[in-house]
């Protein structure tokens, strides 16, 4: 009787260690996907604020600035354009 | 010394000494575990929230407001993180040279922030939304009573182009104006908030339960071409400067699907920094500003008489006199061709054919063609601050104002509700309902008049923008143009003023199989220049032109150069 208690108070003992040791290792884990998580979520402030710097330089106002002025480059007038009908469609335009 | 022999210790106690000790020992130690099986099993709330509020912590989620996109997904307005630097005034401790270098960070002047700290209150904002790299290194200035939080700001790259139809939203992110506050309930996000256990570190260890979940505003596509948007925009400046008019406004409607493709007005503002905003400003008048439109009305009221087999664009009507006598009042034109066809009463733009075509109608029915494509009536765009215009209900018609009404005067309409009524013309009879944001399916229209119809008139504006009508220069080179000018005087205080016009053009092109549907409309231009024709046409050709190219409408014209009509040979209409 006395040595089956002492089994069970040992197998008890190594339970109660196993639960503190995988708590510990939960408690480190989550406080692992806290950091992902946090870091993910500037990462989406960061994506916003690149969208935002890529919209402005890409505003169509100096899009088109700089191609009429540093490449001078213009809209063909329409004697110099040639308009070319899809096969389907040449019939029915013209 | 022998203890043992003390006589004190052969003293006999009485036995209920003891007992009554051990008694009252024992009774203290059953008031003990009664109170400690009390606070612990029946009343153990207050215990274990004072457990609680040693490690778990509530945390603020916090949501993003949604973005607003053009209809190919550009962002036009997002929001990012920024600061707010508060302090509790009483606290703040600094040295001078602390201050100067906050005052410098703030960009405030050093006396403002004196003077605020002075306050006594318990709480001042010394800068609300600065951006997160100057709130760094004014927290590394480690001055007490100074804190921060964190807060949204909405920032809208494309400035004062879009202005009108965005709106903008206040300091804590709520949407004031335009889309902003029409759709505040779609973008606006919903805070959450949860419980954690956080130990000694302050690292967030367990998460406990989740009270609220955190949403974020959902983004939201606009029906707007940001291109399209530009160009229009632009044009409309160049137009509104170059006639120095108080004012313009122009709208892009897609005719297929009626969703507004561009939309704008002057004067603008940047809604990126909005110190010294004024009224005029901020108003949009495409949609919540009403004008009396002018000549640009003449086709409703021949539609309805060719509906209604009064007449046909062939039949012929007494325009010879130049004038109209009804009652004590006159109708004018301002050139005088003879006897007029119907289509050359659209063509010139006479005010005096069309008024007798209004004439031989009931107020009736003429009222009726008006409600029915939308005037007097708010559009349900579900902006703020629409308007539906004046129609006013016919019975209170005397003849002479029917006949004004024909060609556009003593009623009132939005920019915004004139496009929309030219799509009964471009959809060969259908009235669309219009949509700022994107849609995919397109809505089901109204028909209003038959699409035989539709077409006489769409001929008729195509004559309009030929060399023999008032808007010549309105023609896009490669399309079929089709369009109407109108010059109004302006009403004040309750008479026309002399000298002050409105112009506006409204058309459709490609007229074989029409697209787009454009309105423009300039306030007071004072360059010399006041026809609609002269003014507002060239501003819809040149924008026409570019949206039909952008869009990769094939031309449906041959592209030949545009003549324009020998200088002072200008039709011009009647106003």
């Amino acid at each position: 009787m006395a040595r089956i208690n002492l089994i069970l108070l040992l197998v008890l003992t190594a339970c109660a260690l196993g639960l503190v040791t995988s708590q510990h290792q939960a408690r480190k884990l989550f406080a692992e996907l806290e950091r992902e998580q946090e870091r993910a979520k500037q990462l989406d402030v960061e994506w916003g604020q690149l969208q935002l710097e890529q919209s402005t330089w890409a505003m169509h106002a100096r899009v088109e600035k700089i191609a009429r002025e540093r490449l001078r480059m213009s809209v063909p007038d329409a004697k110099r354009t040639q308009v070319v009908m899809p096969e389907a469609a040449q019939g029915a335009a013209r | 010394m022998n203890y043992a022999a003390s006589p004190v210790l052969a003293l006999r106690l009485p036995l209920w000494r003891s007992r009554l000790l051990l008694a009252l020992i024992a009774g203290g130690f059953l008031v003990l575990a009664g109170r400690a099986v009390y606070l612990q099993g029946w009343n153990n709330d207050f215990l274990q929230q004072k457990g609680e509020s040693r490690y778990s912590r509530v945390l603020e989620i916090s949501a993003n407001r949604g973005r607003i996109t053009d209809r190919h997904g550009e962002a036009l307005a997002i929001s990012t993180p920024v600061k707010s630097v508060w302090a509790i005034p009483e606290e703040v401790q600094y040295s001078s040279q602390q201050r100067a270098k906050l005052a410098a960070l703030l960009e405030l002047p050093p006396q403002e922030i004196d003077k605020r700290l002075n306050e006594s209150t318990s709480f001042v904002y010394l800068k609300r939304q600065i951006p997160p790299e100057v709130a760094e290194r004014v927290s590394e200035l480690h001055i007490p009573g100074l804190f921060q939080n964190r807060e949204y700001r909405r920032y809208y790259p494309g400035g004062e182009v879009m202005a009108h139809v965005l709106g903008f939203t206040g300091a804590d992110d709520v949407g004031q104006e335009g889309i902003e506050l029409a759709f505040q309930s779609t973008l606006a996000g919903k805070s959450g908030s949860r419980r954690v256990i956080k130990d000694r570190m302050g690292q967030i260890v367990e998460d406990m339960e989740s009270i609220r979940e955190a949403q974020n505003g959902r983004d939201l596509a606009l029906a707007l071409d940001a291109k399209l948007q530009n160009l229009a925009f632009s044009q409309l400046k160049l137009a509104v400067e170059s006639n120095k008019a108080k004012a313009g406004a122009i709208v892009v409607l897609d005719a297929k699907t009626g969703e507004v493709l561009a939309l704008a007005n002057l004067p603008t503002y940047n809604p990126n920094n909005r110190s010294r905003l004024s009224g005029a400003q901020l108003r949009n008048r495409v949609i919540t500003d009403t004008f009396e439109p002018g000549s640009t009305l003449k086709p409703f009221t021949v539609a309805l008489a060719i509906e209604q087999g009064k007449i046909t664009p062939e039949s012929m009507i007494a325009t010879a006199s130049g004038s109209l006598s009804i009652g004590k009042a006159t109708v004018h034109d301002a050139h005088t061709f003879g006897d007029m066809s119907v289509a050359q009463v659209i063509q010139r733009s006479s005010n005096v054919g069309a008024a007798r075509i209004a004439l031989s109608l009931p107020a009736e029915a003429l009222w009726g063609m008006f409600d029915q494509v939308g005037f007097g009536s708010v559009p349900r765009l579900g902006f703020p601050g629409e308007v539906g215009g004046r129609l006013r209900a016919y019975k209170t018609w005397r003849p002479i104002e029917q006949a004004t009404m024909a060609y556009g005067h003593g009623i009132s309409v939005s920019l915004l509700q004139l496009a929309r009524a030219y799509t009964i013309f471009a959809r060969d009879g259908e009235l669309m309902p219009l949509s700022l944001v994107r849609v995919d399916a397109p809505l089901a229209g109204k028909q209003v008049i038959s699409p035989d119809t539709a077409r006489k008139l769409r001929a008729m504006l195509e004559m309009a923008v030929q060399l023999g009508g008032t808007a010549p220069k309105a023609r896009v080179m490669g399309y079929r143009v089709a369009g109407k000018t109108g010059t109004a005087h302006k009403e004040e205080n309750g008479a026309y003023a002399a000298h002050k016009y409105v112009s506006s053009f409204v058309g459709l092109a490609p007229a074989s199989d029409p697209r787009l549907v454009i309105a423009v409309m300039l306030d007071e231009p004072s360059a010399g220049q006041y026809y609609g024709g002269a003014v507002a046409a060239p501003v819809f050709s040149a924008v026409m032109g570019g949206a039909l190219r952008m869009l990769g409408v094939p031309p449906d014209a041959s592209l030949k150069p545009l003549e324009l009509p020998p200088e002072g040979s200008e039709i011009r209409e009647g106003v």
